[in-house]
């Protein structure tokens, strides 16, 4: 008898990853299809906005849902990767893609000395480290000479990709993004799902197991850490091309907070649930913008609504519905 | 009893020895100047009422917490400042008093964790999760061996206690420990599971060292060589099941009423 419900549950199990994946692959190419054909539809740089951010708020859910840290420092790469490409493309002339580059690994290292102070915390204290630490971040970019202060770097140059694609253009423009996007999303894809990414897991599921099967979980911890920081500078690097710009706006901990409600909207822990928290936010924004109402109660009240209703996220809770596990999906926490 | 009439040949050599462990929290010493020898190919038993210090001894062992005083010395190498996974990783591997399986991966996959690291495959972020399929050979060997056969795809956290325990052995010895230390493994268990895990335990013990905490007096009897009777941090009484059971003061304080 429970021979049966067990190799019953195996087979179900079986069948339902195989149609997740089936369902997975129908929607990763429609959304794509969607993104290519976009610009034709929507404000280029509205779109390319929406693109960072939700590359930031994936990046950041690589820290907060697939390893179990809660991090209210990311503003540091996001903004301080913004800084560093805006620097080295505007006064020493680098072409576009090393520009990102080199925000990126800023970020990582960055991520690396933040990381290396905050892991041997946990809970709340790894946020108040992470956080004081961001704050230290933000003065040193007030003061510093490099960025200029409170102007921050205007007028960068998008230059030419790979020295002839014009970046001016923003159809080009938005198609770089695109391809920097989907390059972030293999990558966190990737991580996720290798033989690393199998310690993260085991690691957020019993941290005290994992170490005496003689895991360094502080080593592992970091790496995570060292590769959503890089991830972040990916996505605040592109967004200083994108506007010409970097400011203190996106090294102040308003945007730390942001992007923690952006992947608590769409959902902790699933691969595409905070490109959608991304998308509603930057939507709300935009569209509020230019109206009377404060953005800034309209969010809150949203989030209020999302955190009491939708506890999963919007994509969690879809992913636990019927529809849902019939289209074979599986939420787990 | 048997068992342990006759293990009588050459006394093996020492792998894991402690001297004068202490530990304080504060005022309160939870163990107090223990000395203790695990031998190579035995099976030691650390028994004693409710909060004699048997898991603090363990945990002391095993480096999750630092003693006060004392020195502990794995295989001839001095540990007792060494940090916990690196303690692992020298072949002193510990199991927990609750279960401490991975409850959303499934069997094989646990198993497969456990490998990882051995064979070095915990660092790779950028190969596929397929690469990890050559450990499953071995896993399968490991869950056969420990009868998990048909549990193999369920995950962790649906199967029975008495199979989580049994899963926990099993992703304990994929390391190949020198040193067990088993914290009450068959606590919460069926007479089914206990005979599974007593064999397994006897089987691993011919070619490791076995530690173990342990409640239930007729498998202390029936597979354990050694018997060290805590109470109140210190040391009561040592020696084979026999001798220990016919001890006064620990029939006083502890087996006198389990065996009533």
């Amino acid at each position: 008898m429970s021979d049966m419900t067990h190799s019953s549950t195996t087979t179900v199990r079986a069948e339902r990853s195989a149609t997740a994946s089936k369902t997975y692959a129908a929607f990763l190419i429609l959304g794509l299809v969607l993104l290519i054909v976009a610009p034709a539809f929507f404000y280029p740089i509205f779109l390319m906005k929406l693109l960072c951010f939700a590359l930031f708020a994936c990046a950041f859910n690589l820290l907060l849902g697939y390893t179990g840290l809660l991090s209210f420092g990311h503003a540091t790469f996001f903004g301080g990767a913004a800084y560093f490409s805006a620097h080295v493309v505007k006064e020493w002339g680098f072409p576009p893609e090393l520009g990102v580059l080199t925000g990126v690994a800023g970020a990582a290292v960055l991520g690396l000395i933040m990381g290396f102070f905050a892991i041997r915390r946990q809970g709340i204290y790894f946020a108040m480290i992470t956080l004081a630490l961001s704050q230290m971040f933000f003065f040193f970019c007030l003061q510093a000479e490099f960025t200029k202060g409170e102007d921050g770097i205007q007028s960068v140059p998008r230059g030419h990709l790979f020295g002839f694609i014009d970046l001016n253009s923003s159809t080009n423009m938005y198609y770089f993004v695109l391809a920097v996007f989907v390059i972030g999303l293999v990558i966190i894809w990737r991580f996720i799902n290798s033989p690393f990414g199998m310690i993260l897991r085991s690691i957020r599921e019993n941290e005290q197991r994992a170490i005496s099967l003689g895991y360094s979980v502080a080593r592992y911890k970091l790496g995570a850490f060292v590769m959503s920081a890089a991830l972040a500078g990916l996505a605040g690097g592109t967004k200083a091309l994108v506007f010409q710009f970097a400011t203190l706006t996106d090294v102040a901990w308003q945007m730390s907070g942001e992007v923690i409600l952006m992947t608590l909207l769409g959902g902790i822990g699933t691969l595409i649930g905070p490109i959608f928290g991304a998308g509603l936010v930057v939507t709300l924004q935009n569209y509020l913008a230019t109206s009377q109402f404060p953005v800034t109660i309209i969010t809150g009240i949203v989030f209020m609504v999302c955190v009491l209703v939708f506890r999963r996220g919007i994509i969690g809770e879809f992913y636990a519905s019927r529809l849902g596990r019939k289209l074979g999906f599986e939420h787990r926490r | 009893m048997a068992v342990a009439a006759t293990h009588n040949n050459a006394e093996p050599r020492v792998v894991l020895s402690a001297r004068g462990l202490t530990k304080q929290f504060g005022a309160f010493a939870a163990v107090k100047n223990v000395d203790l020898d695990v031998h190579h190919a035995r099976v030691h038993a650390l028994i004693g009422p409710n909060g004699a210090g048997k898991t603090t001894v363990f945990n002391l062992l095993t480096k999750f917490l630092q003693p006060t005083a004392g020195t502990i010395t794995l295989m001839g190498t001095d540990i007792t400042k060494t940090p916990p996974d690196k303690v692992a990783r020298m072949g002193l591997v510990r199991s927990f008093q609750i279960s401490a399986v991975f409850p959303h991966l499934s069997v094989l996959d646990n198993v497969r964790v456990a490998l990882q690291r051995p064979n070095g495959l915990s660092t790779q972020f950028w190969l596929p999760t397929s690469a990890l399929n050559r450990l499953t050979a071995r896993a399968d060997e490991l869950i056969e061996a420990v009868g998990l056969k048909r549990e193999r795809n369920s995950l962790a956290a649906d199967l029975s206690y008495g199979r989580k325990r049994v899963l926990e052995i099993a992703t304990t010895l994929a390391l190949d420990p020198q040193v067990l230390l088993l914290d009450e493994p068959m606590a919460g268990m069926g007479q089914e599971d206990i005979g599974t895990v007593s064999s397994i335990i006897r089987e691993v013990a011919k070619t490791r060292a076995v530690l173990m905490v342990e409640h239930n007096l007729s498998v202390v009897a029936d597979i354990c060589h050694h018997v060290t009777v805590l109470q109140r941090g210190e040391i009561l009484a040592e020696g084979d099941y026999a001798t220990v059971s016919q001890d006064e003061r620990v029939r006083l304080a502890y087996m006198g009423a389990e065996e009533a």
